[in-house]
């Protein structure tokens, strides 16, 4: 059996390139995916949890977190579509009407 | 529900209660309304308020047959704070009796006097709104049971004198007198108000009943003259207010200003009831006062100065109002000349008769004012006598009332007053000596009134000045009150010819025994009562020889000069107070503490929060990854203070 340990390891290696995407990164898209990446780091420290503590409360966790992802994919597909209609770009520094 | 035993009484709330509806349903909704619906919800309430004021006290005097004591209800909590309350308590005893019947009486004469004499002016509801309103808090403060319910009729009265006398308020000095009324009062106010704090600290209570009954039953000492104890102190400070609102030296200046309102006004507030509120405190506070020498000597004192001092500037002025305003800081000097010298009864005997034939003779000047259409100044009338008859004879019999002629109310109540400072221990024979002199230019300056407004010839252009009577409404209250000023010291009267003062007698349950009367006194008084007729008379027949001949206004020179500006009483307060505190305020609390200190700090805050977020803002790039990175160290920051109990001793361990 796999130790729990290794699970976090590999969840948190995942979290972090999410971060690092994300900072890093300018397109919309890559963003959008680091995003989903992060979330997915979160979930299988989730169940590896759930796995080790012999508990289901993780699981019902993991499902809420696909659910709430599910929901942003589509709104934020939605907003990244209309964004490069307007701009005619997906890079995000082009973004920043809002600032003063 | 079986009916109370005593309807009244058992809700006695109700007598104040009706002038603050009509106050209210006229205040709130009269302006659009024609003044007959003004008149009737205005008339309608006082009117009650008078019919159920006497039920109640036909009510009291079987109560009273019965129980001995008077009538005390509480109801409803005020304040509540450990073993203190102050409630909505309302005391009905022999006292109340005569204040509520004055209060109700007079004032429901005087709202009747008002339909005729405001019909034509403006703000028509809003004058009978003060007027009820005033009415509410002149009872609150006459039936409270208590110090702090009364504060809060006499905090009331002080609005509402304010709000009448600045009645027309476009025209500025009446404004200013409005002001001046209210800020004296307010002086006065915190004397009462420290008095009260005395009170609570002494006797943990305001209650009246709870305080005199600790002050008869408990071994409290009467404080000899020239001492300062504790008892001297309170009463003191509550004679303080009491001469605010009571127009007494030092704090009578507001009083003649206050003529500026109209004149229904000048009878009810500053002559029949509010003025009288001082008067009441010191007659209810009896037992208080009464254990302290000192006070009571500096209550006659100031009393009979009051009454010399206002009667001498009453001698020579010219506007007929401010004639009868110094008259009355001077019969109110002698109210408290009474009781000072411990004829408690006295004074609020004379207070009864004073409301009736002041009250009399500010109505009739404000008919004989509205007669001549408008005019003030005595020199500009003359010879009316003939042509607003109902006026002259009203008049003349509030003249020869206050003057202090048998049979008239005003000899009974001066004479008892004259009597008891004839026998006060200390230096009464001075203070009786002043009390004459001052009755004696009392009768002078009110028949010079009469002589200059009735007498002799007409000064003003009868061409242009149409004089008519006034009508129905303003001269039947008038007559009313004529025959009250007439018979209203009767009550007395037994006593001259030795037999029971029968108002005495009434009062004394509140003011205790007075006197004991014996064969000598009584000749005594009788002798005294010669006098004060002569002194009466003495008045009559200088202002007769002196203004039935052809009155001119006289030039402005040496004493007559002094009096006419009143000593100079307001331009020294206007020098010594007024002045240096105006320049305090200028130069000091508004341009260095209002615009420095307090404008400083608010600008000061404002333009920092300014500069904080001009600085700030640029945190605000615009840049969705660069919040991102915000987020990122906030949540590191966060873990880190979260785990730091397992990081502390890690890092610390690994540096050693």
């Amino acid at each position: 059996m796999i130790p729990t340990g290794h699970y976090l390891l590999l969840s948190a290696i995942l979290f972090g390139l999410g971060i690092v995407g994300f900072v890093f990164k300018r397109n919309i898209i890559t963003l959008f995916m680091s995003i989903e990446l992060m979330l997915n780091a979160v979930n299988l420290a989730f169940v590896a949890f759930s796995q080790a503590l012999h508990k289901a409360d993780g699981e019902v966790f993991v499902l809420f977190v696909i659910v709430v992802a599910a929901a942003e994919a589509a709104v934020g597909l939605g907003i990244i579509i209309l964004t490069s209609r307007n701009r005619r770009s997906l890079n995000v520094e082009r973004v920043d009407l809002l600032k003063l | 529900m079986p009916t109370p035993a005593h309807p009244i009484l058992d809700y006695l709330w109700i007598i104040p209660l009706l002038p603050l509806l009509g106050s209210a349903i006229n205040g709130l909704l009269g302006s659009k309304w024609p003044n007959k619906i003004v008149n009737i919800i205005a008339l309608g309430s006082t009117g009650l308020s008078f019919a159920c004021a006497l039920e109640a006290v036909r009510e009291f005097h079987g109560y009273y047959e019965t129980r001995h004591h008077a009538f005390v209800k509480p109801f409803f909590d005020w304040i509540v704070a450990g073993n203190f309350r102050a409630g909505f308590d309302l005391q009905f005893d022999q006292l109340t009796v005569v204040m509520v019947l004055v209060v109700t009486g007079v004032g429901f004469l005087i709202h009747i006097y008002s339909t005729g004499y405001m019909a034509h002016e403006g703000g028509y509801y809003r004058f009978f709104s003060y007027l009820n309103l005033f009415m509410f808090f002149m009872l609150i403060l006459v039936l409270a049971a208590n110090f702090a319910f009364l504060f809060v009729g006499w905090e009331g009265v002080g609005l509402c004198s304010y709000l009448l006398i600045g009645f027309y308020f476009l025209r500025q000095s009446a404004s200013d007198a409005g002001k001046k009324a209210f800020i004296v009062n307010r002086i006065g106010d915190f004397g009462f108000m420290l008095g009260m704090f005395l009170l609570f600290r002494s006797y943990h209570s305001l209650d009246f009943q709870t305080i005199f009954d600790t002050v008869t039953n408990g071994n409290v000492g009467v404080e000899p003259i020239g001492t300062f104890g504790i008892m001297t102190v309170t009463c003191l400070l509550l004679f303080m207010g009491a001469t605010g609102k009571s127009a007494q030296i030092p704090l009578y200046v507001w009083l003649p200003d206050a003529m500026e309102g109209p004149t229904p006004v000048s009878a009810l507030i500053h002559a029949a009831t509010m003025v009288t509120a001082g008067v009441y405190v010191v007659a209810r506070s009896n037992v208080l006062f009464t254990h302290s020498l000192t006070a009571m000597y500096v209550v006659a004192i100031v009393g009979c100065a009051t009454a010399f001092f206002a009667a001498t500037i009453g001698l020579v002025q010219s506007d007929i109002k401010r004639v009868l305003a110094y008259s009355t800081v001077s019969q109110l000097g002698y109210m408290f000349l009474a009781c000072g010298v411990g004829a408690f009864g006295a004074g609020i005997f004379h207070l009864m008769t004073h409301s009736f034939f002041k009250a009399l003779l500010f109505l009739s000047a404000g008919s004989v004012i509205h007669a001549i259409g408008g005019e003030q100044d005595m020199w500009g009338m003359g010879g009316l006598a003939s042509k607003i008859k109902v006026t002259f004879w009203c008049m003349l019999t509030g003249t020869i009332a206050i003057a202090g002629f048998i049979p008239f109310a005003g000899f009974f109540s001066k004479d008892a007053i004259l009597f008891a400072a004839f026998n006060y221990q200390f230096n009464g024979k001075v203070l009786y000596g002043v009390g004459l002199l001052a009755a004696i230019f009392t009768s002078f300056y009110m028949f010079r009134l009469i002589w200059l407004t009735f007498g002799t010839q007409p000064r003003y252009d009868e061409r242009k000045v149409h004089v008519h009577e006034s009508p129905k409404n303003m001269t039947v209250p008038l007559m009313i009150l004529a025959l009250l000023s007439l018979v209203g010291g009767w009550v007395a009267a037994p006593a001259l010819w030795g037999g029971r003062n029968y108002f005495a007698e009434f009062m004394a349950p509140v003011f205790g025994g007075e006197k004991v009367e014996g064969a000598e006194a009584h000749s005594l008084e009788m002798i005294l009562s010669g006098v004060a007729v002569a002194a009466a008379l003495v008045g009559l027949i200088v202002a007769w020889r002196m203004y039935t001949k052809g009155a001119k206004r006289p030039a402005l020179a040496g004493a007559y000069k002094v009096l006419y500006n009143k000593y100079y009483v307001d331009e020294l307060y206007q020098t010594v107070v007024i002045g240096p505190l105006m320049w305090l305020s200028r130069n000091l609390f508004w341009k260095v503490v209002d615009v420095g200190v307090i404008d400083g700090t608010v600008n000061g805050i404002a333009s920092g929060a300014t500069a904080v977020g001009d600085t700030v803002r640029h945190t605000q790039s615009g840049n969705t990854r660069s919040y991102a990175v915000w987020v990122l160290v906030g949540a590191i920051v966060v873990l880190a203070i979260i785990f730091w109990p397992i990081l502390h001793p890690v890092l610390v361990g690994g540096v050693r």
